[in-house]
């Protein structure tokens, strides 16, 4: 098990070492000599858009693979596996909530929650070991992240708030190690943005996950335990 | 393990959340399957009627033609006959050594619209049908040597005769005869069972009483003799009968039975060499099997057009897929960010093109099912065809089968550009 820890304190979750990666070799997106992310931190890569934050996220999720340098996530090296084996590790550890238009419009909101149990047999097992039934757990993260049983069992009938915290509770469930989440809040107005960061944050320390989030918005920036600006993780180009 | 995530079930949802779309498309599929389906069926029908319709005659003589035409107008009564044979050619073969049996056949004749056979009661003693069937008397009796018919089954039902009415035979064909004599007419004496054959639309009656319409028919014209004369024509008729063996002048063909298998061709040979009188005579599977391959071509011409019109339904359903493609970029970027496999995204659209070509196929089986078994009766009417299967059978489970293999199959295009979408998207939404 060996990391690249550049700080004291447990192994990381997250580790990037050497990481670089574009689309044209001259003009790397992304150089990231170093970066350590910490069971249970909540961090926000901050950076306005088009600063490559989704390519980030792709590799730190190991949908893209880097050009050079290594990620590693939970101490296994993501760059070692092959495609398939990629995708089992995204399923089994990692939770993901996008910008907008999180669900499977033609699946019933229960089914949306569930989906990473269908796809992955850990965090099926994790769920049922927590909650008795993956339906019970759906249902707990559901009422916790504010969702009653009485709101809309369609997906599409539901607001934007509504859509983004069932994509919270599909990110949760099964208690996957990290959490990642690319500008959840930014289709939500000022209110229901903090309460929505507050839910997450208390279900992430609940399970003890990492929550990776990247946004644009310099006011969130005090609700993370760490904020990595995006410039730092760039080379230096902005 | 359920990981083995029931990707069909995400592909019916899908579907279902695109009801209107995937609707029209299994409708497409449904009835280009039912043209293939109806094609195979009336082809199949009409090829086990015709079949059915003579059984264990060994050689069909007529005069000299192809032995298809032969076969149509002589058997299924289909065109005319352009030539006539001698009674003396008939009672030369009839009476030839090997042969069993012999049944003379007069066309060209109608009672309302359905064909008169003049012929002997032979003929119930010896036709067969079907898979050598029998003809059975429902009412009645075969006609004795007087002026009497048999009706066929439909022909009874169709003209609302039954045992001891008394009809009137037309000279010509047609329903309606200018040349009718209804000085003499003849009284029903039996009705056949039906045999699903064209033999059930026929009237039957003895070559003497035929002869007797035709040489009354022409002095019809000229003013009705008395009754008496009626009466006179009577007598004449029966003594006709009695000199049946010297016989009516001509009939249109005969059919032989023989004791022997083994004497079939060269019986054949001899009759087409027959010096005295130009004869043709055919085994009539022979002739069906040249009617075959000659309605072969049409049948199969009409088989490709059902095919290109599947084709047509699937390319549409393929239309349909690569359409909501774009829009279905985030929908695959969501799947990808829960652990589904490019893999599954391939499997997911290649099911929901099976799903609807299934689906598609299975509609036409029952849309067929349903126009073949409201129409089943009306055609039968009409045209003596029995329909065999309504109910679907094997032939329609390969159908299906193929359909929705064909659906799977290019399926596989807008599959494959979801999986390279999906590959390099990864779990980027594209708005």
């Amino acid at each position: 098990m060996m990391h690249d820890a550049t700080q004291n304190g447990p192994p990381p979750v997250l580790a990037a070492t050497r990481l670089r990666f574009g689309w044209q070799p001259s003009a790397p997106l992304l150089d990231i000599p170093a970066l350590a992310i910490a069971p249970g931190e909540k961090v926000l890569v901050r950076g306005a858009s088009g600063s490559g934050k989704s390519t980030l996220l792709n590799l730190f999720a190991g949908i893209l693979t880097p050009v050079t340098g290594t990620v590693s996530l939970l101490g296994t090296d993501l760059s070692a596996l092959r495609g398939a084996e990629r995708d089992r590790f995204r399923a089994e550890h990692l939770g993901i909530i996008f910008q907008l238009f999180n669900l499977l419009p033609y699946l019933p909101v229960l089914d949306n929650v569930l989906l990473p149990c269908r796809f992955s047999a850990r965090r099926l097992a994790r769920a049922r070991a927590s909650d008795g039934s993956e339906e019970a757990a759906a249902h707990r993260l559901l009422a916790e992240l504010g969702l009653p049983d009485a709101a809309p069992a369609s997906a599409a009938q539901l607001s934007i708030g509504q859509q983004q915290r069932v994509a919270a509770a599909r990110a949760l469930i099964g208690n996957p190690e990290i959490v990642i989440a690319d500008e959840p809040t930014s289709a939500l107005d000022e209110d229901s943005r903090a309460a929505f960061l507050a839910l997450l944050q208390e279900e992430c320390e609940r399970v003890n996950a990492t929550l990776i989030m990247v946004s644009h918005e310099r006011s969130l920036e005090p609700l993370f335990d760490r904020v990595i600006p995006m410039r730092e993780l760039t080379g230096g180009t902005p | 393990m359920s990981t083995r995530f029931p990707i069909a079930r995400l592909a019916l949802r899908s579907i279902a959340s695109r009801r209107a779309s995937a609707a029209l498309t299994c409708c497409a599929v449904a009835l280009s399957v039912l043209l293939v389906l109806g094609v195979q069926e009336m082809r199949e029908s009409a090829r086990q009627s015709f079949a059915s319709t003579i059984a264990g005659t060994d050689l069909l003589v007529g005069p000299r033609t192809s032995g298809v035409n032969l076969l149509l107008y002589a058997v299924f009564r289909i065109g005319q006959p352009s030539n006539n044979v001698s009674w003396q050619s008939y009672e030369r073969f009839a009476t030839a050594p090997g042969v069993d049996w012999s049944i003379p056949l007069s066309l060209g004749d109608s009672y309302r619209g359905h064909a008169v056979v003049g012929t002997t009661e032979a003929y119930f003693r010896h036709f067969r049908y079907g898979r050598d069937s029998r003809l059975e008397m429902t009412a009645g009796q075969a006609f004795g040597a007087g002026t009497e018919a048999v009706l066929g089954a439909a022909a009874a039902r169709e003209l609302d005769h039954d045992v001891g009415d008394e009809i009137v035979i037309a000279h010509g064909l047609g329903a309606t005869s200018f040349l009718k004599h209804d000085r003499h007419p003849v009284t029903v004496a039996g009705i056949l069972a039906p045999t699903g054959t064209v033999a059930d639309r026929a009237v039957y009656v003895s070559l003497a009483t035929l002869d007797r319409v035709h040489e009354t028919a022409t002095p019809s014209f000229a003013p009705a003799p008395a009754d008496d004369g009626g009466h006179d024509h009577g007598t004449a008729a029966e003594s006709g009968e009695a000199g049946e063996h010297g016989g009516p002048g001509e009939i249109t063909a005969f059919l032989l039975g023989l004791e022997s298998r083994v004497q079939v061709l060269r019986l054949q040979r001899t009759i087409n060499e027959y010096a005295d009188e130009p004869l043709t005579a055919v085994i009539p599977a022979v002739a069906l099997f040249e009617l075959w391959s000659v309605i072969g071509v049409a049948e199969n011409a009409l088989l490709a057009v059902g095919a290109l019109a599947v084709l047509t339904g699937l390319v549409g359903m393929l239309v349909a897929i690569l359409g909501t493609l774009n829009e279905r970029r985030r929908e695959m970027a969501i799947l990808r960010s829960v652990g589904a496999r490019p893999r599954q995204v391939f499997l997911l659209l290649v099911s929901e093109a099976g799903l609807l070509a299934g689906a598609g196929a299975l509609l036409g089986v029952a849309l067929k099912t349903a126009v073949l078994g409201a129409l089943a009766s009306p055609i039968q009417t009409r045209t003596g065809i029995l329909l065999e299967s309504v109910w679907p059978g094997s032939a329609e489970a390969v159908v299906v089968a193929v359909v929705t293999a064909a659906g799977l199959a290019l399926g596989a295009l807008p599959a494959w550009r979801a999986y390279r979408n999906s590959l390099a998207d990864g779990m980027t939404i594209r708005l």
